[in-house]
C-alpha cells in the first residue's frame, strides 16, 4: 500500500484515530470475508477496493479535483447520481456503517437514534471519513424524521450541506415536489460544477448509472441458482462498493464476475452445499462496513440470496429511460424512476412487502429476515405488518432489531438458529 | 444408546440423559463464572454415548466436548413435545432471555419470538428485584402472592426498575405489593410476547421462572388456555436436545 498519509493530513483527518479505524476495518475484512472458502476468484477486484477504500480510491478523488472535477458525498439512494455524471461530478456514499466515535455523536446528538445518523456523526466528527473531507457538497436528504433533523446539526459541521426535500406520499404533488427537487439539485450541480447539463450529457450519465445497475441485477439474478454461487457476504459487499467505486470500472469488474459465476453455476458448482437454507434480507441499509447480521446468517447454516434494501435491489432494481431530446424530458424520466423506490418513509408503501414476496419467489429463498436499524421507526413499524402479509403468504419470517454494537451477537445468533432450524423442518 | 442432552443456560447449567425416550439421569448446577467448569463437573462420571449441547454456551461446548448443537428454542421445542403431546404454545422464562414459541400440528417448531438483548423481565430481574427487596426468591413470591393490591412498576429495564423499587420503599410502599407489581409487571411483558407468536392449545410454561408459584398464578389467570408447568420446568431444554440426538 503507498504512503497515504499525507494526503489524509491535508483532508484534515486525525491520523491516530484513523489508523485505528484502518486496523479494526483490516482485521474485521479478514475474519469476515478472506476466510470464506470457495470465494471466486473475481472478488479479488472487491478485496482490492477495500483494501484501499481509504487510499487509491481516494487518491483517485483528488486527482479528480486537481482536474477540475467535483465530488458529491450523500447518505440516500434518492440522491440522483445521472445529475452528478451529467456534470461529470463524481458521487459517493458516505461512512456511516460502523460504531464509531458514538460519544462523540452523542455530544450533539440523542442517544436514542438510529446508529447510521450517529456514525456519520461519529465519523465526521472524529475526522476519520476522508469522503466527507473531499466532498464538496454533501446532499442530505427529507427521508426519516432522524435524519432530517440531524442534517440541521451536520450543516455546522460541512461546508456546503444541500438538502433536498422528499415526497412521503406516492402521490402527483409528491411526484412535483421530486421532479421540483431535482431540479433545484441540478441547478445546484451547476453552480458548483461550472457546467451547465445538456441532454447528451444526462443521456450519457443515464446509461453509465444504467449499466452500473445492470450489472448488480445481472449479479442478483444468479444468485437464484442452488449451490449458491457466491455468498450473500461477497453480494452485499459488491452492492456497497456500488455507491463509492468509479462507476464504469465497477461495471466491467461486476460484469467479468458473473462470467465466473455463471460458469459455476453451469458446473453446479457453489459456495455452500446445495440444499442450504436460502434466506433473503429485507429491510434497512448495510453500509459499509455493517456485516453483523449476515456473517451471522452465513455461519449459521443458511446463505443469504437477496435484499430488499437501499444498498441492494431497492436502490438498483429500476433502471432510467433514456429516451428524451431535452434535460426536462429527462428529468421527468429520472423522476419516474427514483419515484418507484419503496422506501418505507412512504405512506402508504404497499408495494414494498409485494416486491420482498417477489424476490423470495425468485430467487427462491426459504425464508426473509427482516433487519431493522434500532430506532428506524419507518422500517420498524413496517416490519410488523410486513411480516403477518409473509407468513400469511406461507413464508417465514424473522424479525431482527439491532444496532451496531456487537454486544447482542449471541442473542441474534439464537434467533438466526432457530429460524434456520424452522426452515430446515419445513 | 444412552444421549446427553446439555443447556447451558445463564445461570444454570442443566444435564439430561435420555435412553430409548426415557429419562434416565437429570441434574443440574449453578452456571458460575466458569460455564465449561461447570459443565464438566456435571458430566463427570455420567455415562453416555452422544451428546447434543444448547442454551447460550452451546458454541463454547463444542469447541471442547464431542457434541452436537440445537438452538435452545428447538430445543425447548421438543422438550415440551414430548412431555405435553397437545402442547401448542411454549413459554420459556430463562435467566436472560424470555421466548415464546408456537408450535404447528405436527409439532414443529413454527414462530418464535424473544425478549430484547437486555435481561429485562428475566428471571435475572426477578432475582435483582428480590435483592433490592431484601427477599430471597421464595419469599420474594411468597410477598407478592399475600398481597392484595399491586404497586405499579412501569420500567422493565433491570437497573431502572431497581431505583423505582427503592424509591417506592421510600416512599412508603408495602413491600409485599411492590413485589406483587414486580410479578405482574412480568407477566404482562411474557403474555404480550406469547400474543405475538398466537396463543394455541395447550401451553407448556418451562425455564427457572416457572419454579417461581406468583408468576405461575399470575400467568394462568391472564391466559384462558390451559397452562401446564413440567414437575422440573428448568431440563426442559435438556431434555429436548437429548431427544433431539436420539431423532438424529
Amino acid at each position: 500500500m503507498s504512503d497515504y498519509r499525507e494526503m489524509w493530513s491535508h483532508l484534515g483527518l486525525d491520523l491516530k484515530s484513523h489508523d485505528a479505524l484502518l486496523t479494526t476495518l483490516g482485521s474485521a475484512y479478514r475474519d469476515i470475508f478472506l476466510s470464506q472458502k470457495d470465494r471466486p476468484e473475481g472478488m479479488k477486484y472487491f478485496d482490492f477496493v477495500m483494501s484501499e477504500v481509504h487510499g487509491l480510491r481516494i487518491k483517485e478523488l483528488m486527482d479528480a479535483k486537481a482536474q477540475g472535477r467535483i465530488v458529491i458525498g450523500s447518505y440516500c439512494t434518492f440522491v440522483t447520481e445521472e445529475l452528478i455524471l451529467a456534470v461529470d461530478g463524481i458521487s459517493v456514499g458516505l461512512c456511516a456503517g460502523a460504531e464509531f466515535n458514538f460519544a462523540g455523536a452523542e455530544e450533539v446528538l440523542p442517544r436514542n437514534l438510529c446508529p447510521l445518523i450517529k456514525s456519520a456523526f461519529g465519523f465526521k466528527m472524529g475526522k476519520v471519513c476522508p469522503y466527507i473531507e473531499a466532498s464538496d457538497v454533501v446532499v442530505g436528504e427529507n427521508t426519516c424524521d432522524g435524519k432530517k433533523k440531524s442534517y440541521e446539526v451536520l450543516s455546522q459541521m460541512v461546508k456546503d450541506l444541500f438538502i433536498m426535500d422528499l415526497p412521503q406520499m406516492k402521490s402527483e404533488t409528491g411526484k412535483q415536489l421530486l421532479k421540483a427537487e431535482y431540479r433545484r439539485f441540478v441547478e445546484k450541480l451547476e453552480a458548483v460544477s461550472g457546467r451547465k447539463i445538456t441532454a447528451d450529457a444526462l443521456r450519457k450519465g443515464i446509461e453509465t448509472t444504467n449499466a452500473k445497475r445492470s450489472a448488480v441485477k445481472r449479479l442478483a439474478a444468479i444468485r437464484k441458482a442452488d449451490p449458491a454461487p457466491i455468498s450473500g457476504l461477497d453480494a452485499l459487499l459488491v452492492n456497497q462498493i456500488f455507491f463509492f467505486d468509479d462507476p464504469a470500472r465497477f461495471t466491467d469488474s461486476v460484469n467479468k464476475l458473473c462470467d465466473e459465476l455463471e460458469e459455476r453455476v453451469g458446473k453446479g458448482a457453489g459456495v455452500f452445499p446445495k440444499g442450504t437454507a436460502r434466506v433473503l434480507i429485507s429491510g434497512c441499509p448495510m453500509a459499509v462496513p455493517n456485516w453483523k447480521v449476515p456473517a451471522i446468517v452465513e455461519s449459521s447454516n443458511a446463505v443469504i440470496v437477496g435484499e430488499e434494501s437501499c444498498i441492494g435491489e431497492r436502490g438498483a432494481q429500476w433502471l432510467t429511460d433514456g429516451q428524451g431530446n431535452t434535460v426536462e424530458d429527462l428529468l421527468e424520466r429520472i423522476t419516474e424512476r427514483y419515484f418507484k423506490i419503496d422506501c418505507a418513509v412512504f405512506t402508504p408503501n404497499a408495494s414494498r412487502v409485494d416486491h420482498v414476496r417477489e424476490m423470495a419467489e425468485k430467487y427462491d429463498a426459504d425464508g426473509v429476515i427482516h433487519y431493522s436499524l434500532q430506532f428506524c421507526q419507518p422500517y420498524i413499524i413496517e416490519s410488523g405488518p410486513a411480516e403477518r402479509e409473509l407468513e400469511k403468504q406461507g413464508i417465514p419470517t424473522l424479525r431482527l432489531e439491532t444496532d451496531y454494537s456487537q454486544e447482542d451477537t449471541g442473542q441474534l445468533r439464537t434467533r438466526v438458529e432457530a429460524f434456520v432450524e424452522r426452515l430446515r423442518g419445513r | 444408546m444412552r444421549i446427553a442432552g446439555i443447556d447451558i443456560g445463564s445461570r444454570t447449567v442443566k444435564l439430561v440423559v435420555v435412553e430409548g425416550g426415557n429419562v434416565v439421569f437429570a441434574k443440574k448446577r449453578i452456571t458460575s463464572h466458569d460455564p465449561l467448569v461447570t459443565t464438566r463437573e456435571l458430566l463427570r462420571g455420567v455415562p453416555y454415548d452422544r451428546a447434543v449441547a444448547t442454551g447460550y454456551g452451546r458454541h463454547l461446548l463444542k469447541r471442547y466436548i464431542d457434541c452436537d448443537i440445537i438452538s435452545e428454542i428447538k430445543a425447548f421445542a421438543l422438550g415440551a413435545k414430548a412431555l405435553v403431546p397437545s402442547c401448542r404454545t411454549i413459554l420459556d422464562i430463562g435467566g436472560q432471555d424470555t421466548k415464546a414459541i408456537s408450535l404447528n400440528e405436527a409439532g414443529a417448531m413454527n414462530k418464535f419470538e424473544m425478549n430484547d438483548k437486555c435481561a429485562a423481565g428475566t428471571g435475572r430481574f426477578l432475582e435483582v428485584m428480590a435483592t433490592a427487596l431484601g427477599f430471597s426468591l421464595v419469599d420474594f413470591a411468597a410477598a407478592a402472592l399475600s398481597a392484595v393490591r399491586a404497586e405499579k412498576i412501569n420500567s422493565m429495564c433491570t437497573v431502572f426498575a431497581e431505583s423505582e423499587v427503592i424509591s417506592l420503599v421510600a416512599q412508603g410502599a408495602r413491600r409485599s405489593e411492590v413485589a406483587l407489581g414486580i410479578h405482574g409487571s412480568i407477566v404482562s411483558r411474557s403474555v404480550a410476547l406469547l400474543n405475538r407468536v398466537g396463543v394455541r392449545g395447550d401451553i407448556v410454561f418451562a425455564g427457572g421462572v416457572a419454579l417461581n408459584s406468583c408468576v405461575r398464578q399470575l400467568i394462568d389467570s391472564r391466559i384462558a388456555m390451559h397452562v401446564v408447568v413440567p414437575d422440573d420446568p428448568q431440563i426442559i431444554g435438556a431434555l429436548g436436545a437429548a431427544l433431539y440426538g436420539e431423532q438424529h
